[in-house]
């Protein structure tokens, strides 16, 4: 199989730091990254060189890799290229077209009301990206297929000052959208949630330290699962027998109340693309039904060893990277329950309203993710504010240790870094409490 | 490299009046080899090149300048024309600031300092794929308990970078680097656990595939068997690439940057103890062991040696030209900045404690009871260099009469950055110059909260 993945990309971006607009940037990138696959063995280069020759180069060494036998020269017949692809999400307003001045004016704008929070916000920065991504994917499969992604994002992080030293809050939007993303959501609410995190958190006593029930909140962050299972269920991880999911499909792997979808169609969520960056179409994808674990997730390179199809889940940082397995939007349904009763029925425990980043180790199942703003809980009442800190939980036993589910669901967006690549990727969950979670905090 | 020079030096000249242009022109080629079940599972070569622009509009006096930033992945005449153009397009919507400045010659020589191994281009691709399957092999071979190894790889990189501005900036560098990375796991019935090795230099001969191979066995085989332990206050003992990470994590309230806009719990403490007497901590891009040792900084300004912590006090802050400024001092040479696509900070580069006399087994035994941190993770969600607050997951051994003991999983280890410097009872004579910005060797710190069962 050979492949030529082409791209353009253009980003552009703009910081507000320190109440000063610091430096707009921008940036362009185009390129292929040619795949040649024989047997076991991936040869890959890729140029920036997009000439003929450039190309024919790269070919030449992406195939040296991977020959066994002779080369030459074979026809490949591929299919025009048609809008065929159903999920494909067009921006309404390219932030190409917006004026610089109106991007600037989000900037002062979130600085303003973040700072109006509270005398005590000392320090606001406000970061605003978009950026432009163009692909192409031929191979000798047949596949012919292009994307047009473009996203639009805004992150705010605030510092606050009190007698305690300083604690941090921040928030952030991020969509596969143009500059529309800004008549959907309000700009001061995200300074103002950054804000309320970091004044909040000037009270805040040390996290609790050892195991207690945890409530995380609908939207929390919903890393949740993208950790505690998403990675391991990656079909390259599985392949290697490097993962505590091997071997487990039919088998209860979760509470019933647990039902996990991957899907990268959802139109103009962080995650979504029209075809991945091998060409197959975004999927949506049910791997856990009701506690019961039913796929991994694919790309086409482990799909073919296992005489299957791709879930459309192979996807690359950039022109300069392999493809390899990876989530797309990772989200658990919503379930019955009210989630304040959800709280009112937690005697003690810990209140989790946002998540910050995660990690996992698939080969264990041993994972943390870190809270940015949560509570206690007592007496099934949310109490005081607590400091940043980690939890540890291994995957498998915290997915059978929910034993409540809400009905608020909420996405949002992330950044999932694997192998040195990044890439960005939805989560979603609505409320839900686990019985019991490691929270690796100071208080004894 | 005369082309890279070049070309920058023609970006330069087309500064126009009352403007500042600087550019950074970088090109590489590398190489990625993994080995899988005894065949190359996947082999990638490359060349990129690349230029990032600033342009600083240079207002009046009481005025201020502006900076606009472009970047592009390309060489090409049309795209580099247009890079400039962008750039200076985008300084005119900057905030108007007196501190905004390009870096101007100091006069501080740079180090020589030898990065560039001829024998870089002396290995082949055979031999890149030879060592990435023998390194599999070995560690296959290694232990009967090692029941797969999911990566071997060999990797390598060459960059060449001129930097110049029409402030008289002319750095012109070039580096190689070569490494071998190893994961192994281990089993034991429907236990597994995973250890990783690792061995960096300046080409391939100077790797060291046995020691990365013995590193990745023996941290996967010896946590087979671990359980959670019990919540309590403890005494951890970092092991070097750990405590690497810890100082690194340090060295990040250490900038300049952070310290003028109010983000560093170290800001307006020099002078002040804010570490345990004994615990010496020195930034020296000019050391050559160190992994991060650069002849010139990001805004190509000769590297220096900085000493930041000295016994337990707090002595200064590392910066580059415009938190320099902002502070009301200079630049210390160290600007840092990731590639053509990015633009400067202020960081450390060869950041280190000063080692002391113990190696691990003295330590371990001067502890006595605690807990041997191998391993953490989470270090980007649970630990806030702002407030200090420090929470990560861990795994590792127990420590029981002044030896390992039985292996642990499932925790975390907690403190605050601040605390943790100053309850540092023993640091390592045995210093790793490990990938990174930091240096690590065996550290011991008392009274950490663990968080298990």
């Amino acid at each position: 199989m050979a492949e030529v993945f082409a791209e353009d990309r253009q980003l552009s971006g703009a910081s507000l730091d320190d109440r000063r607009v610091e430096a707009l940037s921008s940036g362009r990138e185009r390129g292929a990254g040619i795949r040649v696959v024989v047997g076991e063995t991936t040869g890959f280069a890729h140029t920036a060189d997009l000439s003929e020759a450039g190309l024919l180069e790269a070919a030449e060494a992406a195939a040296a890799v991977a020959r066994e036998g002779g080369g030459g020269v074979r026809t490949v017949a591929l299919p025009a290229l048609a809008s065929r692809h159903p999920y494909r999400q067009r921006a309404e307003i390219l932030p190409a077209d917006v004026s610089k001045e109106r991007k600037l004016d989000l900037l002062a704008r979130a600085d303003d009301v973040a700072r109006a929070a509270g005398h005590q916000i000392t320090q606001v920065q406000v970061g605003y990206g978009d950026s432009r991504r163009r692909v192409l994917v031929a191979s000798t499969d047949g596949v012919l297929a292009e994307d047009d992604q473009v996203r639009t994002r805004l992150h705010v992080s605030c510092v606050a000052t009190g007698d305690t030293g300083m604690q941090t809050g921040s928030e952030s939007v991020a969509r596969t959208i143009g500059f529309e993303l800004f008549e959907r959501v309000d700009v001061d609410q995200i300074a103002g949630a950054a804000a309320r995190r970091a004044l909040a958190k000037l009270s805040a006593r040390p996290a609790p330290s050892g195991e207690v029930p945890v409530v995380l909140a609908g939207g929390s962050g919903g890393i949740l699962f993208h950790e505690a299972c998403g990675h391991g269920l990656e079909a390259d991880h599985i392949v290697k027998d490097a993962s505590v999911y091997v071997g487990r499909v039919g088998e209860l792997v979760a509470s019933p109340l647990v039902t996990l979808v991957d899907d990268g169609t959802i139109a103009g969520e962080w995650g979504n693309v029209a075809v991945d960056d091998e060409g197959r179409p975004a999927a949506r994808n049910v791997l856990i039904d009701h506690g019961v674990l039913t796929d991994y997730m694919w790309d086409w390179l482990r799909a073919r060893k296992e005489g299957r199809h791709s879930s459309g889940n192979g996807r690359r940082q950039s022109y300069q990277h392999l493809p390899m397995v990876r989530m797309t939007n990772t989200f658990l349904l919503e379930g019955a329950d009210d989630p304040a009763e959800i709280v009112a029925q937690t005697p003690d425990g810990v209140y989790v309203a946002k998540l910050g980043g995660g990690a996992v180790n698939t080969v264990t199942g041993d994972f943390v993710f870190g809270m940015t703003e949560a509570y206690l809980i007592e007496n099934g009442r949310i109490t005081e504010p607590l400091r940043d800190a980690n939890l540890i939980g291994n995957g498998p036993e915290v997915l059978r240790r929910i034993d409540a589910v809400a009905g608020d669901f909420q996405m949002t967006s992330g950044s999932c870094g694997k192998d040195g690549q990044t890439v960005p990727v939805g989560c979603g969950q609505p409320t839900l409490r686990i019985t019991g979670v490691t929270v690796g905090g100071t208080a004894a | 490299m005369s082309e890279l020079v070049d070309l920058a030096q023609s970006v330069v000249d087309r500064a126009r009046p009352g403007e500042a242009v600087e550019a950074y022109v970088a090109r590489g080629h590398d190489t990625e080899v993994r080995a899988y079940g005894g065949e190359i599972e996947q082999l990638a070569t490359a060349s990129s090149a690349g230029i990032g622009v600033r342009v600083v509009l240079q207002g009046g006096e009481h005025e201020g300048n502006r900076v606009g930033f472009a970047w592009a992945g390309s060489l090409d005449p049309d795209v580099v024309d247009a890079t400039l153009e962008d750039a200076r397009e985008l300084a005119a919507y900057a905030t108007p600031d007196p501190h905004v400045a390009l870096a101007e010659p100091d006069g501080v020589a740079p180090a020589e300092l030898d990065l560039w191994d001829p024998a870089y281009s002396a290995a082949s691709t055979d031999d890149k794929v030879t060592m990435a399957i023998e390194l599999e092999r070995m560690v296959r071979g290694a232990d009967p308990r090692i029941r797969q190894v999911d990566s071997a790889d060999y990797g390598d990189a060459s960059v060449e970078v001129a930097l110049l501005s029409t402030t008289g900036i002319r750095a012109v560098t070039r580096r190689t680097a070569a490494y071998v990375s190893v994961s192994a796991i281990a089993g034991d019935g429907d236990e597994s656990h995973s250890g990783t090795g690792f061995s960096v230099g300046r080409s391939a001969s100077a790797l060291d595939l046995e020691r990365a191979g013995r590193d990745a066995v023996r941290r996967a085989v010896r946590l087979l068997g671990a359980g959670k332990a019990r919540s309590g206050r403890v005494t951890v003992v970092f092991d070097p690439r750990v405590a690497s990470t810890l100082v690194s994590v340090v060295s990040s309230a250490l900038s300049g940057e952070a310290v003028v806009k109010g983000r560093s719990f170290f800001a307006g403490r020099v002078g002040e103890e804010v570490a345990s007497a004994g615990v010496t901590l020195v930034d020296d891009p000019t050391d050559p062991r160190a992994y991060g040792a650069a002849a010139f900084d990001g805004e190509g300004l000769a590297c220096r040696r900085n000493v930041l912590i000295d016994d337990g006090v707090l002595t200064g802050f590392v910066y580059d030209t415009v938190s320099a400024r902002r502070a009301g001092t200079v630049s210390t040479g160290s600007a840092v900045r990731g590639g053509f696509a990015g633009v400067p900070g202020a960081g450390c580069r060869a950041i280190v404690l000063s080692p002391g006399a113990l190696d691990e087994a003295a330590i371990v035994a001067a502890v006595g009871d605690g807990v041997y941190v191998q391993s953490v993770t989470g270090v980007h969600s649970g630990v806030n260099p702002v407030s200090g607050d420090f929470s990560v997951g861990a795994e590792g051994l127990m420590i029981r009469t002044g030896e390992l003991a039985e292996p642990v999983r499932e925790v975390t280890v907690a403190s605050t950055l601040q605390r943790m410097l100053r309850s540092v009872l023993y640091v390592g004579g045995d210093v790793e110059w490990l990938p990174g910005a930091a240096a690590g060797q065996t550290l011991a710190i008392g009274d950490v909260q663990l968080s298990g069962r």
